[in-house]
């Protein structure tokens, strides 16, 4: 998966979370927290969602990794490796 | 044997909510409910051809669409329902009436900001003080200490008056305290009723269970009616699975209760033969775990809209004392205080096909339940009182009180009769346009929710954080404490997430 795709990853996994907000203008450096409507409840779910689609598993320590759009290419560039995007 | 993952008892709103949840990530996954309609404590039912809810007057926690960070929207992030599917309507305005003085109030909180500094001038700043103490305090802080919201309110308020006309819809629609809230539980209500307010979709509660049990099947979760639990099995330490009324036994690693905090504990108890070794209450000795408060409501069929007798306001909560009682009553009902509901009065796309006031009151189940039956007569809803049109006006009140002692379908009668009288104050004289009514006590709603003594909000006693003192048993729902439908469900979501999903992921291999 390349780094564009991990971010559509994310982006799709938010979109499915909250269909009601725009995520057309996301700032891959800031913070997504800041830009989008998250609270913990949704990381929680971006993480079971990764789990759900991608057989990806983000221990509860390394939520951080998940803040902004390019911290998370950084964290599943590895993890993310061989996988398909699932629309 | 079945084995699951987790079993939920109670297809309210919470058990419903939990089961999205761990369906939605695959969780093997029944909702266990004893009757064979779901919605525990906001259900409905058909009465002689007529479609009625029970419980939902209206939603708290009205948001508009794409606000951020309030409940509704996190409820519907997390059960991936878009805000449209509520189908939502607003209130027009609501009032809280006293003998001589009503506060209006909407879902725009500055109506009822400049409602308090015209009938209360010399109070205004108070209540401002007592917003921003609303505002400012987090009450999703699950392990903040008690506090008594009375003592808080009263420093910046000093009319009594006032105090208790801001308690009064707070209390009606969330306390299972008498004449106090806690403080957590006070900024809940004032947040999910001042500052967002009350909506409801056309369909009312009947279209909120169906997206639910709609989305819960879509997810694969089992939901079984008719499948009462008659203990919950432990070994001691840990809840391993429940029995149910008929015999049959499911395993699981988790239960999620939402059968109330003291109806848990029996459940438990009926294994371990110690009910109440778990019920110790921490804090305040006088308080019992069993809650005090219930209710009796009429449903009033009119004969045409209630905007067409003047009555305006979408929801009334009334009181006619000095003092506002929001406590147990010594008789079946008290009616000097109340709540007003007008259906109709909420702005909805069409005119329900029934003109609907209702009314609720506090009542006593103990008393309620001492009654005899009528032969062959169960509890509400199946048995109608008369409109008050066709109640015997030559019976002698004496004679009505020695008969209300006795019979449960005289008693319905008369209440309804003292409750229809005592809101006269505040609205118009419906009940010559009455045509059809029906009435449920503390009875029926024991009945219907499993809930001890009829306690609607369950007991005094909370358990934030969903631990019942066994491993792998929550409490879910009412006696979690988070309050209103919408806090119903986000009741059984966050504890399905903390004790299900989030430990899952902890304990997954990396």
């Amino acid at each position: 998966m390349t780094d564009e795709q991990i971010k559509q990853a994310i982006v799709g996994i938010i979109n499915d979370i909250n269909p009601d907000e725009d995520t057309s203008n996301i700032n891959s450096a800031e913070r997504l927290r800041d830009q989008l409507d998250l609270d913990s409840m949704d990381f929680l779910d971006i993480v079971m969602e990764l789990r759900k689609r991608y057989g990806v598993h983000v221990p509860d320590t390394d939520y951080e990794h998940l803040a902004s759009l390019d911290s998370c290419v950084a964290y599943l560039r590895d993890k993310m490796a061989g996988k398909e995007l699932v629309s | 044997m079945t084995h699951y993952d987790a079993i939920i008892i109670g297809a309210g709103m919470s058990g419903l909510g939990a089961g999205i949840r761990l369906a939605m990530y695959d969780k093997k996954v029944v909702v266990l409910e004893r009757h064979y309609v779901w919605g525990g404590l906001n259900s409905f039912y058909q009465f002689k051809g007529h479609q009625f809810d029970v419980g939902l007057h209206a939603m708290t926690n009205y948001a508009p669409r794409g606000a951020k960070g309030l409940p509704l929207t996190r409820l519907l992030k997390q059960l991936r329902i878009r805000w449209d599917e509520l189908d939502l309507h607003q209130q027009g305005h609501s009032a809280v009436s006293w003998p001589g003085e009503k506060l209006k109030f909407s879902n725009d909180f500055e109506l009822l900001r400049s409602e308090v500094a015209r009938a209360f001038p010399q109070q205004a700043d108070g209540f401002d003080a007592v917003t921003r103490a609303v505002r400012d305090y987090n009450e999703l802080d699950l392990n903040a200490p008690t506090l008594n919201a009375r003592e808080i309110v009263e420093s910046h308020i000093t009319d009594p008056v006032l105090v208790d006309m801001l308690f009064c819809p707070l209390m009606y629609y969330g306390s299972a305290r008498e004449n106090d809230m806690d403080w957590d539980q006070f900024v809940v209500m004032f947040k999910s009723i001042f500052f967002e307010g009350f909506a409801r979709p056309q369909a009312g509660v009947r279209h909120i269970l169906k997206l639910l049990i709609d989305r819960y099947r879509k997810a694969g979760g089992e939901l079984r009616m008719k499948a009462g639990v008659a203990r919950i099995i432990t070994d001691g330490q840990h809840a391993t699975g429940v029995e149910l009324d008929n015999g049959e036994t499911l395993t699981a690693d988790t239960v999620l209760s939402s059968a109330g905090l003291v109806e848990t504990t029996r459940l438990v108890g009926a294994t371990l033969g110690s009910p109440a070794s778990e019920l110790s209450p921490v804090g305040d000795a006088s308080i019992t775990p069993t809650g005090k408060l219930s209710f009796t409501e009429t449903i009033n069929v009119l004969d045409k809209p209630a905007r067409e007798l003047g009555i305006e306001e979408t929801i009334i909560f009334f009181n006619n004392t000095e003092r506002f009682n929001y406590a147990q009553p010594g008789d079946l009902c008290d009616t000097s205080s109340g709540v007003i509901c007008m259906p109709g009065n909420f702005d909805l796309p069409e005119q329900p096909k029934d003109h609907l006031v209702r009314i609720t009151n506090i009542a006593n189940f103990d008393k309620w339940n001492a009654l005899n039956r009528s032969a062959g007569i169960l509890p509400a809803p199946d048995a109608g009182v008369s409109p008050a049109s066709a109640v015997d006006v030559t019976s002698t009140p004496g004679a009505a009180e020695t008969a209300a002692l006795r019979d449960y379908r005289a008693a319905k009668q008369h209440w309804y009769t003292r409750s229809s009288e005592d809101v006269l104050g505040h609205i118009p004289d419906f009940r010559p346009h009455t045509t059809l009514v029906d009435m449920f006590t503390p009875r029926t709603i024991r009945h219907y929710t499993g809930h001890e003594g009829g306690a609607v909000y369950g007991s005094p006693i909370k358990k934030r954080t969903g631990e019942s003192g066994i491993e792998g048993l929550y409490i879910i729902g009412t006696d979690q404490g988070f309050l209103g439908i919408i806090g119903a469900m986000l009741s059984g979501i966050s504890m399905a997430n903390r004790w299900v999903l989030q430990r899952d992921n902890a304990t997954v291999e990396a």
